[in-house]
């Protein structure tokens, strides 16, 4: 099922599609790792609500729901 | 520069050159400084890069065979397409584009073993350009600890490069590392990357317009830039060398007067056909990271232990990543970022750091105090009477006193800073504060430097440094003089014990002596703190539309193991910080305390003048013979008769002189002259003399108002200042002080600029006089505003 970022639960695996938006944002994060066929787990939500939590490529990232949202991802079915 | 490889032949002939400036690269966090403190000692010299508010750090490092090498830190970055200042001297330096800095023979690349993949970005990125390199392979414990191990033979293989374990924090390595860097250091071999065509197009013509032709007349020239230098020395990987170094030019905006300086005009030349042709750095960008990421696949396959590889692969990886051992940090992280008990330490740990600021720092800023007291009285007991033992009592002692009275705020703020920052909880302080602070468009990392702010906004501002997008950086500096420092205390308790009646507001009494509660005065000094922050958040908001406007700088921020801290980090970092305060803030408040000193005491009054039969404390603020005709109205004979009666007469001739001295400087001229500007926030020129005074700190207005009252040294608490002030009337007879005066320069001081070492602070930190003289312009508008709003507005309303 394709989605955003920042519409995973915490706990749910996801590869990551295409980067939208800013493209300063965009850049720094594919340099980051965050490349097309990328592994992406959602761990949490700051207890405000914003931001969330991720790792990928065995470190851990925040990021704000809004950048969060220019993540397509293909979310694994965990089971 | 590099003068022992400047002769291409010799180089050539003989590629095995024990390198004199090594550059440190790394992404943030890899323990770059921790290994620099390592292997420097404390033999490091910290400034700036001209122009801009990076810190440069360099260090002298110890090589085999007696050898001194210069080391320089430089800033943390993920990418050498750099995005934020600090990024961009990262790249400059290596590619030899900044004038103030000769590019380095050698690059020493950090690496977090326990973050390869994402650390080898980068590094490959630096091996491409050729310069000869050496990789640390850092926090190995910290990998293995999560159970990976990276095999270092093979990376070395598969990087061209030398690789050495190191462990930074417990110094481990070192010494493998310093014969590494001593011995023969040929360019890598970094694996091929693969582009799409018409990028590999570009770059080769970018790289033929680099690479100098021997023959050619300017080859002198062309060999100063370092990269040039070093393609020569090794032909085969000359053209490896000016290929990275292309691509980099590709991908990053350098300033074209600066590729024209370095590069020439054909590089130039061939950088814009490819603009022309679509190959803007931000449509490079994502090519880059996925043709990257790609190389590096196979290369972490085959040196990391396979059960913990991530791979380029998303199914291999799916899986390994499902199921990763629990750390310590996430089980950490699952307390101190819950929902409930995360906010719960966090505000602990953020009241224990204020309170050490707030009151444990008062100890040791007593003992300054005591200090400078004793030192004044040593001289004053020693030296005859005269103009030079006043510069050195009141000007020197008093001003190199006003500059050591911060170092225990600072060097307390520091250490916890330090100990946060090295724990890695500074990152998870700034995850669960950044949508609060989000609200009115600053950083997550805004809210420590803005709470330490309420203890002295000095070390507030020091602390803005862990902001990395400037904009956010110049807002937070901005707003942090609003907030109540513990300077302004001293004068919130003078006008609120003094015009403010104790009425008891809601609570219970227990007895006599005991009530719980609040009363006024507890709800004035508070609403005087609240009042700060609601004026700090809406600037911050209002800066954010206006000067510093622009889409929100991502947040993006790594939230990296938790570790024990690192005593010797904390102790340099404490170090650093007091010693850069002492060195370029300390000087510029030093001189401006004397120019104040000598403001308020000269031109020097003649004491015979005053030698009249009338001489009392009421005397001494009626103006003398020539000067501006009386403005206040003296209190009656009789009163002061009867004052000088009842105190000695000896020290009531002193402190008329004291007075008239206070109103005759050039200071209390000016305050006279500024009175018909205060005069509609309800102040007189007496009041405009402690708000002069008020410039070395605050808290001297309290000792300002006692001379220029002429009731000798007085502090918030004392009761003939009080009398003094009640009695104090305007020409037309009406009392100056009155309860609505007194809100209204408690609102003042709440909002103005009145510190002239905060500013001496953002000199230093933003580098320039312009961010200085704004922050003083806009707070004395803020205040005025205010203030002429309370007062008028009361006036109106029949309070005054
Ligand atoms: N366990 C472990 N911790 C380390 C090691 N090296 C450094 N650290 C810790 O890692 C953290 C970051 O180290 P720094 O030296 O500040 O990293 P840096 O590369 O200078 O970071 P920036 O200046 O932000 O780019 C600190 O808490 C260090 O104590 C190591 O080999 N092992
Ligand atoms: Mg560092």
């Amino acid at each position: 099922m394709q989605t955003t970022l920042d519409t995973l639960k915490p706990g749910d695996e996801a590869t990551v599609i295409e980067l939208r938006g800013e493209p300063e944002t965009t850049g720094r994060l594919m340099e980051m790792g965050l490349v097309a066929g990328t592994p992406v787990t959602l761990l949490k939500f700051a207890p405000l609500g914003d931001p969330l939590e991720i790792t990928a490529r065995g470190y851990h990232l925040s990021l704000r729901r809004q950048e969060a949202a220019g993540i397509l991802v293909e979310l694994r079915t965990t089971d | 520069m590099a003068t022992q490889i400047r002769n291409p032949q010799s180089a050539i002939r003989n590629p095995v050159v024990a390198p004199r400036r090594i550059a440190l690269m790394g992404n943030p966090n890899a323990g770059k400084t921790t290994l620099f403190n390592a292997l420097t000692g404390m033999r490091q010299k910290v400034g700036n890069y001209p122009g801009v508010t990076v810190e440069k750090k360099e260090g002298r490092l110890r090589l085999a065979g007696e050898v001194d090498a210069s080391l320089l830190d430089l800033p943390g970055t993920y990418s050498l397409s750099p995005k934020s200042p600090d990024e961009e001297i990262a790249r400059d330096v290596l590619l030899g584009l900044r004038e103030d800095t000769p590019p380095p023979d050698a690059v020493l690349v950090v690496v977090d073993a326990s973050n390869l993949e994402r650390n080898l970005y980068l590094t490959t990125q630096v091996l491409e350009l050729g310069i000869p390199t050496v990789v640390a392979l850092n926090m190995t414990d910290v990998a293995r600890a999560n159970g990976k191990t990276v095999d270092v033979e093979n990376l070395s293989r598969a990087l061209g490069v030398p690789v050495v374990e190191t462990v930074a924090v417990r110094g481990a390595g070192l010494d493998e590392l310093r014969a590494a860097l001593s011995g023969s250091l040929a360019p890598a071999r970094p694996p091929a990357l693969r582009l799409p065509e018409n990028v590999e197009a570009a770059r080769s013509a970018i790289a033929e317009a680099l690479e100098p032709s021997p023959d050619e007349a300017e080859h002198e020239e062309a060999a100063v830039s370092g990269v040039a230098t070093l393609s020569a020395a090794t032909p085969g990987a000359a053209t490896s060398g000016a290929r990275g170094v292309a691509l980099r030019l590709l991908c990053g905006g350098a300033p074209d007067e600066a590729l024209r300086r370095v590069f020439g005009p054909l590089v130039a030349e061939a950088l814009e056909a490819a603009r022309a042709d679509g190959l803007t750095p931000i449509a490079l960008a994502a090519t880059e990271a996925q043709a990257r990421y790609a190389m590096l696949g196979p290369v972490m396959a085959r040196v990391v232990a396979p059960v913990a590889a991530p791979s380029a692969k998303p199914d291999a990886t799916g899986t390994s990543q499902s199921k990763p051992a629990r750390t310590f940090s996430d089980r950490a992280d699952a307390i101190l970022t819950h929902k409930a008990w995360g906010l719960a330490i966090f505000a602990l740990i953020t009241l224990l750091v204020f309170k050490a600021i707030f009151s444990w720092a008062s100890v040791p800023m007593a003992l300054i105090e005591g200090a400078q007291t004793w030192l004044g009285d040593q001289v004053m007991a020693r030296m005859a009477d005269g103009p030079l033992r006043d510069l050195l009592v009141q000007g020197v002692i008093a001003g190199v006193g006003a500059v050591l009275i911060f170092l225990p705020q600072i060097l307390v703020l520091f250490f916890f800073i330090g100990l946060l920052e090295d724990s890695g909880y500074m990152a998870r302080a700034a995850f669960l504060m950044d949508r609060m602070m989000g609200k009115v468009g600053l950083h997550g990392r805004a809210f420590i430097p803005l709470m330490s702010s309420f203890a002295c906004s000095i070390p507030g501002i020091m602390a803005t440094r862990t902001i990395s997008s400037r904009r956010d950086r110049m807002t937070t500096i901005l707003i942090a003089p609003l907030m109540s420092c513990s300077a302004r205390l001293p004068v919130y308790w003078l006008m609120i014990l003094t015009f403010i009646p104790n009425q008891r507001l809601w609570g219970v009494s227990l007895g006599e002596r005991f009530f719980i509660g609040l009363s006024l005065h507890e709800v004035v000094v508070f609403s005087m703190y609240v009042l700060g922050v609601v004026a700090a958040m809406g600037m911050a908001w209002l800066f954010k539309k206006t000067l510093f406007k622009g889409p929100p700088p991502p947040l993006m921020l790594e939230l990296p193991p938790y570790k024990v801290p690192a005593w010797r980090n904390v102790l340099v970092t404490m170090w650093e910080r007091a010693s850069q305060f002492l060195k370029r803030a300390g000087t510029i408040i030093l001189a401006i305390s004397i120019v104040l000193w000598f403001l308020l005491s000269y031109p020097k009054v003649d004491a015979a003048s005053l030698k009249g039969p009338d001489i009392s404390p009421a005397a001494g603020i009626r103006p003398g013979p020539g000067h501006a005709p009386p403005i206040a109205e003296e209190p009656s004979n009789e009163e002061a008769a009867e004052e000088a009666a009842s105190s000695d007469a000896a020290s009531a001739r002193e402190e008329a002189l004291a007075a008239a001295q206070m109103r005759d400087s050039f200071g209390g001229r000016i305050g006279r002259v500024i009175e018909p500007l205060i005069a509609p926030l309800g102040f007189n020129w007496k009041i405009g003399i402690g708000l002069i005074g008020a410039m070395s700190a605050r808290e001297v207005f309290v000792s300002t108002m006692g001379n220029v009252y002429a009731v000798g040294d007085a502090d918030e608490t004392s009761s003939p200042l009080k009398t003094a002030m009640q009695r104090d009337r305007w020409p037309d007879g009406r009392p100056v002080w009155t309860p609505l005066v007194a809100v209204s320069l408690l609102v003042y001081f709440v909002l103005a600029m009145q510190c002239i070492s905060t500013l001496a602070v953002v000199k230093r930190e933003t580098n320039s006089w312009k961010w200085p003289l704004f922050m003083q312009v806009y707070m004395t508008a803020l205040a005025w505003l205010a203030a002429f709003a309370v007062y008028q507005g009361g006036r109106l309303l029949g309070w005054g």
